[in-house]
């Protein structure tokens, strides 16, 4: 018997018992449908992470220092900026603070910073100027928004040269920053930038806690670290008062989550292909019993075990395999509304969407088999006696 | 000369019933010409059926010695014997057993199937054979849409498709009133005078008297003529 006659018998089979051939090929199209789409958000959360580091640039290098008693000084910043490989170095200090114009208000993150806080976090200025040295020098109450801040404080209005009160403190505005987009919840347009001498005394503290480091290229990123570590080293001789990371660390370790992430949901699903794979062969066991009969009279005519075995294992692979290309069509369509109701990014694979597809035909071979061999063994007399 | 088609010796069959051994088949012996056309009568019980099913190669007896067409039944494998079911044997039920989810002439066209026959000429086969039983305008109904006579019409067009040497029908007109099966009676005796050996099995003499030969089996004996009845 050849193979296109026994999936056309398989096909017949399956559509004379619709609604249970439905519900049989449930927990496939389940298993099927959560595997491609679980796999496609957590590799899409994992592109907007990834996406969002790498909006920082590659080249970054970020400084903490945690050690509160011995203060990281304008001085030590200076030795770091003559470190081989290093372009440019911004010391931040950060805070939340109040921004009002008029009647409206706002809370945003507000960091006081230099001059080359624009270079070493790849910024740009839509309008208007950045914090020069000079600012940074005479402590001038000068501001620059983002750009989500400015529009919500003056809408289309140019902010530039207009005023704000932050904390109640009356500061000029000299620049608006170009849209840049997220970076894992710190996004410099809901931010407000200060001269750093200014951010000093508003926010109170001499500490320099953090300093960002932009090394020339990509090559030079880790010896520009290891000379940072370094001079950073020469002030702190506890390797725990401070920490220098740079952004391929934060992709990684990031990447690891996500990763992780990716595999637990993939395997929850996988779990419930596996179930559905039980739910086949619990129905092909059922199928077998009740066609008891008809494997009797095929057998009486001429049917080999091979030739019944067949019939069965090529109806469950049929089964399943129809569940599976179910499965990826509502897998796709699944995403499809997630990406379009929440707006988050789902990344398709198309080898896990062959994976899944083929691991459900692999299901229905699996599964497919006990009950097959319990069919093809059946002797052909009892089979018939059979009622 | 004919040929011996069928040689049964000393075949044997026992079932075991918990405390009780039933003898289905108790030494029978028998021996059937090509061409030859048998009846084999008995009560309810006696041993028919199993002797049909051991000469058909669906059982296999306990002991005794089956030759079937110049082989030796015995010392075949399942596979062997699926051949010989399907090239040598055609079995004719009470019941019909046509596959009620296939039409007419799929039913007919399945033993091609397992031979491996092209689907085109599988299916010029299979009309030629629904044809050749007079039910050829009925081949793409479903059997739950053909009266008793004409499914076991198709029954019979099935177990000729595939040209076998034998027919082996139990009580194929057990099932049907007394026109319908004395149609069925002219359709085998036709078949019969085209030289097809043919064994049947009835628990009514007056369609039994239709055969070239008569056997009788009593609690798993066989005996020539009308012995029992
Ligand atoms: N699978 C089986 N298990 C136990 N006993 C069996 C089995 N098959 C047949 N028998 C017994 O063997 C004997 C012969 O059965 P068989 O079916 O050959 O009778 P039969 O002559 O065809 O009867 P009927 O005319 O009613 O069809 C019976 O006593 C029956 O109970
Ligand atoms: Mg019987």
């Amino acid at each position: 018997m050849n193979l296109l006659t026994s999936i056309n018998m398989a096909l017949r089979n399956i559509r004379a018992n619709k609604t249970r051939a439905f519900l049989t090929m449930l927990g496939i199209i389940i298993g099927v449908s959560s595997v491609i789409v679980l796999v496609a958000i957590g590799q899409g959360s994992s592109k907007s992470v990834a996406d969002s580091v790498n909006s920082l640039g590659t080249n970054l290098i970020t400084v903490n220092i945690m050690n509160t008693d011995t203060p990281y000084t304008m001085d030590d910043i200076g030795q770091v900026q003559k470190v081989y490989g290093v372009k440019s170095i911004s010391p931040v200090l950060t805070g939340r603070v109040t921004v009002q114009n008029g009647s409206t208000s706002t809370q945003v993150a507000l960091t006081g910073t230099n001059a080359d806080y624009l270079t070493t976090r790849q910024l740009s200025v839509g309008d208007g100027r950045f914090i020069s040295t000079i600012d940074d020098q005479y402590r001038q109450k000068e501001v620059v928004l983002g750009s989500q801040v400015a529009q919500t404080l003056f809408g289309s209005a140019s902010p530039v040269n207009q005023s704000v009160l932050i904390n109640g403190n009356r500061y000029n505005v000299i620049g608006v920053l170009n849209t840049k987009g997220g970076s894992m919840g710190q996004s410099s347009d809901q931010s407000v930038f200060i001269p750093f001498s200014t951010a000093q005394r508003l926010l109170q503290t001499t500490h320099i806690t953090q300093f960002y480091a932009q090394a020339d290229n990509q090559q030079d990123v880790n010896i520009a670290m290891a000379g940072i570590q370094r001079a950073v080293g020469q002030v702190y001789s506890n390797t725990d008062d401070y920490t220098v990371i740079n952004q391929q660390d934060v992709m990684n370790a990031m990447d690891s989550v996500t990763q992780t992430m990716t595999m637990l949901l993939g395997g929850i699903a996988g779990i419930s292909l596996l179930v559905g794979g039980i739910g086949i062969m619990n129905i092909m066991f059922v199928s077998v019993t009740e066609r008891t009969r008809e494997i009797g009279i095929r057998k009486a005519i001429g049917a080999k075990r091979r030739d019944i075995l067949l019939q069965f294992l090529i109806e469950s692979t049929v089964l399943s395999m129809i569940g599976g290309l179910c499965g990826v069509a509502i897998g796709l369509l699944a995403g499809w509304i997630y990406t379009t109701v929440t707006g988050g990014l789902a990344v398709y694979s198309i080898t896990v969407i062959v994976f899944a597809f083929l691991f459900s035909a692999l299901i229905g071979i699996i599964f497919g088999v006990f009950p097959a061999n319990k069919a093809s063994k059946l002797s052909p007399i009892e089979a018939l006696r059979f009622e | 000369m004919t040929e011996t088609m069928i040689s049964l010796k000393k075949i044997e069959k026992t079932y075991k019933m918990g405390q009780n051994t039933v003898h289905a088949l108790d030494h029978v012996s028998l021996s059937i010409e090509e061409g030859d056309f048998v009846s084999i009568v008995g009560p309810s019980g006696s041993g028919k059926s199993t002797l049909m099913n051991t000469m058909g190669c669906l059982d296999h007896p306990d002991s005794g010695e089956y030759v079937l067409g110049g082989s030796h039944v015995d010392s075949l494998k399942d596979w062997q014997l699926a051949d010989i079911r399907n090239q040598k044997i055609g079995f004719i039920f009470q019941n019909f057993n046509l596959l009620g989810k296939l039409t007419a002439l799929e039913n007919v066209e399945l033993p091609l199937i397992y031979r491996g026959t092209k689907a085109k000429e599988r299916r010029e086969q299979a009309m030629a054979s629904l044809a050749q039983v007079g039910i050829e305008e009925r081949a793409e109904h479903l059997p739950n849409q053909l009266s008793g006579g004409q499914q076991q019409r198709v029954a019979i067009a099935r177990a000729l498709v595939g040209q076998p040497s034998i027919l082996l029908a139990d009580e194929p007109t057990g099932a049907l009133d007394s026109r319908t099966s004395e149609e069925i009676m002219d359709l085998l005796i036709a078949l019969n005078k085209e030289g097809r050996t043919i064994i049947l099995i009835t628990h009514d003499l007056h369609v039994a008297r239709k055969a070239k030969r008569t056997v009788s089996i009593s609690d798993g004996k066989l005996y020539e003529g009308e012995h029992v009845l």
